[in-house]
């Protein structure tokens, strides 16, 4: 529990001075948003207030594991993705606050 | 990460089995979507009641469900919960009753945790959290019937070992296994102590000892329903999905509109026969008006809202029950959005044009409680069927029937809509101001579980509609009817010799008086302030007012009392009292529904000043321009 509070505030310390100097080392290659329908990613890392990772996590969004982008609302936004057998509807905006690792298709279609 | 946990073992020893229960309250948790509330129904069936915590806006139901000894435990749904942190309001409810921290609810003695069996990788995270409060606890896995049918199993021997608790294997919609609930309310089993749980840890070590749990007990998760699939490819079709979209909307509305008003109409008339007999049979005095024009009055003005919001209910829990409700969400989210809200507020607020009282009732289908509020504050501007009357009655006085768009359009139906898009786009901007400021979501707007198609079951529909009925008629009810009394008595009173006294003379024309000064800048004189004042009963009620006092009855002379208003109130202060109808939330059975959906005074009492405070100032202004173009 304690160490896991140091964590994220060191975690978050860095965010700052990493922000503050504009490194944008931190900044994933690769967002949820970046999939196209029907591909598929491993889940790595969030970018978002504590509260709102942790719901998404709670839904199925945990590290690790695989999401497809499953189908398109109108217009492209929000978008329903398939992780841990559910589906979850997400605004672009918070998509691309989810760092994936892309699946070529032939890893897709393996796992 | 997992850390060893001592269970009382006292609550673990076994119990006598005479049949009596070991448990006098048991608590009913579980995530949303797990078919707890189905589970709670099915136990208590008609024996539960709903009520509030104090200062909370999270509602609960308590229940009794009674043993084969006759004997009843009593049972309390919580919100549904994923987790034990207390992030959200719901989540702190859950644990402030666990842990007997609530105020006004005693601390359950056992545990009833009911989990979606074809989600148990997610679901019995929340399990170790639960067991590890250190109360007895059954764990249900839940929906039992489709994870067999399609193809998933779970053996719940290996699972009870680890946990440390009993768990059984249930439909709440079959009632399958349901015997275990019986079973652990009279004695509790002997189990050993859980081999591990985890407390607190990273999602993801939460996940891996879940997904251990579960293989340890072969659980093997049922695929997707296809036809759920197939279903989606429809209604989430980029273009078909948007077109069942609104064919649907319109469906919903065409149901309402069609079956919901004139049921309100019939039932209407009906209320206002009894009542002649009612006042024919009563002697005559104090007590005969007390009864017919305070008290029948009242009880009528909270009827008459009955078949509409039955109707709205029955549809959205079909939509809600099926699926189509979280899709219908989806779609109409990009528009929402614009405004700050989410695709959940669409199908409230559209059913705010009908009538706020039942639109508001239905935002409890948004779980973001700051959308929730912003959607109940903005719905009261949508242009309801109570304000059709008035605008018709002024509308035809005042404007001049002339074409303005060939002759099907005229100056009166510009008229109309113009006061619709105002409604609506002071709704737009007070949403936007809202959520840019005070509502602004902390949270993310929008993160939408998709659970799959089911079919609807008639009773869960049923018990919600009787339900929101009771929720209405008992809570909301009774403050309309004591506004109702109110409102009696400031017309009907003081009595001269058994005689009302003339409306000239009643203590609400008095106050009328009293805001003329207030209402001159508008263009109104006492007579108008007399009809707003009673509008509050409910709008339409104005024209009744203006008949009375200028002793014309509007429905058999609508002619002369349109002369009349025109002793009232120039062109000018017509177009204000047409502005100030379209913004001002002059009705009390709103007010008294968003107290009960808020279960505080602050909103009702807030979002009545500020929809009159922007009524008043748009009518000022729309009498001064009026004024400078047509006099």
């Amino acid at each position: 529990m304690e160490d896991e509070a140091n964590r994220v505030t060191i975690n978050s310390v860095l965010k700052l001075v990493f922000n503050f100097m504009k490194i944008p080392s931190l900044k994933p290659s690769h967002t949820l948003s970046d999939l196209a329908l029907g591909e598929s990613g491993i889940l790595e890392d969030f970018d978002m207030p504590q509260t709102t990772a942790e719901h998404l996590m709670n839904l199925g969004f945990v590290p690790g594991l695989e999401i497809l982008v499953a189908r398109s609302g109108p217009g492209g936004n929000p978008r329903v993705y398939r992780v841990d057998g559910t589906e979850v509807a997400l605004r672009r905006d918070l998509s691309r606050c989810i760092a994936v690792r892309p699946l070529r298709n032939a890893e897709a279609e393996m796992r | 990460m997992s850390l060893p946990v001592s269970i009382p073992r006292t609550v673990l020893s076994p119990k006598p089995t005479d049949g009596s229960p070991v448990y006098k309250s048991v608590a009913v948790v579980g995530p949303p979507n797990a078919g707890k509330t189905t589970l709670f129904n099915r136990l208590t069936g008609l024996r539960q009641k709903v009520g509030n915590f104090p200062g909370v806006t999270v509602e609960h139901h308590t229940g009794s469900f009674r043993l084969d000894s006759g004997e009843e435990v009593s049972l309390i749904d919580l919100p549904g919960v994923y987790s034990l942190n207390p992030k959200s309001e719901d989540e702190k409810v859950t644990i402030d009753v666990l842990n007997g921290e609530m105020p006004g609810a005693e601390r359950p003695d056992a545990i009833i945790l009911v989990l979606d069996s074809n989600n148990l990788n997610r679901h019995l995270v929340l399990a170790g959290r639960v067991i590890a409060l250190g109360l007895p606890t059954l764990v249900l896995l839940n929906m039992a019937d489709e994870l067999h049918k399609q193809g998933g199993q779970v053996d719940v021997l290996p699972l009870a070992r680890q946990l440390g608790t009993p768990v059984a294997l249930v439909s709440a919609v079959t009632g399958e296994g349901l015997h275990a609930v019986a079973n652990f309310l009279v004695a509790t089993p002997q189990i050993p102590e859980p081999l591990e749980l985890p407390i607190f840890g990273d999602p993801r070590h939460c996940r891996e000892w879940a997904v251990r749990m579960g293989s340890q007990a072969s659980y093997r998760r049922g695929a997707t329903p296809e036809w759920t699939r197939r279903l989606d490819s429809i209604f989430l079709h980029r273009l078909w999905g948007g077109l069942i979209f609104v064919v649907v909307i319109v469906a919903v509305f065409q149901t309402i509109f069609s079956l919901g008003q004139p049921a309100s109409d019939i039932l209407q008339k009906l209320l206002d026969g009894f009542a002649v007999h009612l006042s024919n049979w009563l002697p005559a005095g104090l007590i005969n008006s007390l009864v017919v024009n305070g008290v029948w009055k009242g009880a009528g003005s909270v009827l008459v809202f009955l078949p509409q919001i039955l109707l709205l209910f029955l549809v959205i829990g079909i939509l809600e029950d099926s699926g189509y409700l979280a899709r219908a969400a989806v779609i109409s989210d990009k528009v929402m959005a614009k405004v700050g809200l989410n695709g959940k507020s669409f199908i409230p607020l559209l059913s705010a044009y009908g009538c706020a009282v039942p639109a508001i009732m239905a935002t409890r289908t948004i779980e973001n409680k700051r959308d929730r509020i912003a959607t109940i504050l903005i719905a009261p501007f949508m242009t309801c069927s109570a304000r059709l009357p008035v605008y018709t009655m002024v509308i035809a006085a005042f404007i001049p029937d002339r074409p303005v768009l060939g002759p099907v359009v005229g100056t009166r139906a510009v008229a109309m809509l113009s006061l619709y898009v105002l409604g609506f786009a002071m709704a737009v901007a007070t949403a936007k101001a809202l959520k840019s400021s005070v509502l602004r979501s902390r949270d993310v707007a929008f993160v939408m579980e998709l659970p799959p198609y089911r079919w609807p079951r008639w009773k869960s529909l049923g018990l919600r509609l009787m339900d929101r009925a009771n929720a209405f008629i008992f809570r909301a009810g009774t403050v309309i009817l004591a506004v109702s009394i109110v409102l009696w008595g400031l017309t009907y009173l003081p009595m001269h010799n058994g005689q009302p006294p003339q409306i000239a003379d009643s203590a609400i024309s008095k106050i009328g008086h009293f805001i003329e000064p207030a209402i001159l800048p508008l263009g109104f004189n006492w007579r108008i302030g007399v009809g707003l004042l009673s509008s509050f009963a409910a709008r339409e009620v104005i024209i009744a007012t203006m008949g009375t006092l200028h002793g014309v009855d509007p429905v058999s002379h609508a002619m002369a009392l349109q002369d009349a208003l025109k002793s009232d109130l120039s062109p000018a202060g017509a177009i204000a009292l047409l502005v100030f109808f379209a913004f001002a939330m002059q009705c009390m059975s709103t007010m008294a529904v968003v107290q009960r959906e808020t279960n505080s005074w602050k909103w009702p009492i807030l979002q009545f000043l500020y929809m009159t405070t922007v009524a008043y100032v748009a009518a000022f202004v729309a009498y001064r321009v009026t004024l400078l173009y047509w006099n």
